[in-house]
């Protein structure tokens, strides 16, 4: 079995098919409530400032800054195993949300609060695309 | 309306602790169950409310297996490590409404022989969100989760690993007193050092043990539980907290901050107590950073001071705040913070042995679960 299907996929639900469909597009969309504007995530069906269920999606720049990351090396699940190390950065969205995934391409030793990346994308099935932290440049 | 010592603790309860069994977890649970309430000098008939875990063993387990005629209670505090000691201020409020007289708290698990603990998170309701969204990119446990809250804390306060050792050690010299400690050999800041890595900055010891065996704990009203076979340790106040963005700790305005936070204030005023009063603290630990978090959430010192706080002994048996004197989720056992209940009444009774504490009279036990909920208990022997 190809390891990418041992790996633990998301739900795909009528509140969250927008976010994932504009993965698999190379794009990031955030829930923005269309009453009061608050831009929330992860997707869910109540804005937490006005309590609307009215929802537009918006897409993000993909530029954010980090917040906090840890670098795994043990094997928690038998799917990631032949990537450890890997690390997983938390980032602060430019939208003001965060999101946590995997980096490519950054040297964990290099990483500090407030540095600037960019989400990029990585396919993992036809259905489901992951965001993934790369350099900002 | 103040609830402050109208329960009490009347009985303790605990199997042997073990990595490796063929026992189930509801058997287990019976066994701890059975012993609080002989230890309470009650009849497992007299049991009228029950706070099951969830896990292991339902209410219904306990009526068939009790005989109990009239159950007049029951719920679950589904808190995850939390859910101990937040049980308690549920007992408090069923007790002191009327419903009835003796609550048992039970849990036990099979954390080692049965599903291990880092496979068991994804099936529950609480992480739906973790799991659609942070678990497909590898973030499946929470050592990961809380490995980054504690990288902020480091970045931010200048907290480290060093630090962190600090309370795996002083967590492990308890333990080496306890014979019902599932560790038996010292361990040293160097081992802790040089022990694998985890998910930075978490080693292999700051984590907690996965671990079989049960503990329980019954709670009474105190005019009743004066009466009874053991010295009353009255529950001066209990209460529960819960952080903000609790499903999504990624989304948490402040990774720094957990859920007692919310609830530490409010707790300490209604015991009428300060910090300073804490003569023992039996404090979560299912990693050692939740401890330091937990320990400047509660205001035993200021954010960010942690770190200073946990060093030069103060919180070994002799110092100014001695934590964990059983060996603790670290290193006695992981039966999910009941143990750190059981250990509390113990110190307060004068029944903590080698690691008692001279003269403890107020204590408290904090549990910490689910990604940051918290609960907090504050008692006094009677």
């Amino acid at each position: 079995m190809p390891e990418s299907t041992t790996k633990p996929l998301p739900e795909i639900t009528a509140d969250n098919k927008p976010y994932w469909d504009a993965l698999s597009e190379g794009r990031l969309m955030l829930q923005r409530c269309a009453q009061c504007g608050k831009i929330r995530h992860y997707p869910r069906p109540v804005c937490d400032g006005c309590w609307s269920m009215k929802v537009e999606w918006v897409q993000a720049s993909g530029l954010a800054t980090v917040h906090s990351w840890t670098v795994t090396h043990h094997p928690f699940h038998q799917g990631f195993k032949t990537e450890l190390p890997f690390t997983l950065v938390t980032v602060d969205l430019e939208e003001g949300v965060r999101l946590n995934a995997q980096t490519r391409g950054l040297d964990p030793a290099q990483l500090g609060i407030g540095q600037p990346v960019r989400i990029g994308f990585e396919r993992v099935t036809d259905a489901i695309t992951l965001p993934v932290i790369v350099s900002p440049v | 309306m103040s609830l402050r010592e109208k329960v009490a603790v009347s009985g303790i309860g605990e199997t042997n602790y073990m990595r490796g069994t063929d026992r189930t977890a509801l058997s287990l649970t019976m066994e701890a169950a059975l012993n609080a309430i002989a230890d309470a000098g009650l009849s497992p008939r007299d049991i009228d409310g029950i706070i099951p875990y969830g896990l292991g063993a339902v209410a219904e387990d306990f009526v068939t297996n009790f005989g109990i005629e009239d159950l007049r209670f029951s719920a679950t505090t589904p808190m995850g490590g939390a859910s101990a000691v937040a049980s308690i201020q549920c007992a408090m409020v069923a007790i002191h409404a009327g419903l009835c007289n003796h609550v048992l708290l039970a849990l036990g698990r099979t954390g080692y022989s049965g599903v291990r603990i880092g496979a068991r998170v994804a099936q529950m309701p609480q992480f739906r969100i973790m799991a659609d969204y942070e678990m497909p990119s590898g973030a499946i446990a929470p050592a990961q989760i809380y490995a980054a809250m504690a990288r902020r804390h480091m970045e931010l306060y200048g907290t480290t690993s060093r630090h962190l050792a600090e309370i795996a050690v002083t967590t492990r010299r308890h333990a080496l007193m306890n014979r019902n400690a599932t560790m038996t050999k010292p361990l040293t800041v160097e081992d802790h050092q040089t022990s694998r890595l985890i998910s930075e900055p978490f080693r292999l010891y700051d984590c907690s043990l996965e671990s079989d065996g049960a503990a329980a704990v019954v709670i009474s009203r105190s005019d009743i539980a004066r009466d009874l076979a053991k010295r009353p340790i009255y529950v001066m106040a209990a209460g529960e907290g819960h952080p903000d963005s609790p499903s999504a700790i990624t989304q948490r305005p402040d990774l720094a901050r957990l859920g007692i936070a919310k609830c530490a204030a409010r707790v300490f005023g209604q015991a009428g107590v300060t910090r300073a009063d804490i003569d023992v603290a039996q404090i979560y630990d299912c990693f050692t950073y939740i401890v330091l978090c937990q320990l400047e959430d509660l205001g035993f010192c200021k954010k960010g001071e942690g770190g200073a706080f946990v060093m030069d002994g103060n919180i070994g048996l002799s110092g100014k705040l001695p934590i964990n004197t059983h060996g603790g989720l670290l290193s006695q056992a992981h039966i999910a913070g009941m143990n750190h209940i059981v250990e509390l009444v113990r110190q307060l009774r004068g029944e903590g042995g080698a690691a008692q504490i001279r003269g403890a009279e107020i204590g408290l036990v904090t549990g910490f679960g689910d990604m940051g909920d918290g609960a907090l208990a504050i008692m006094r022997r009677g």
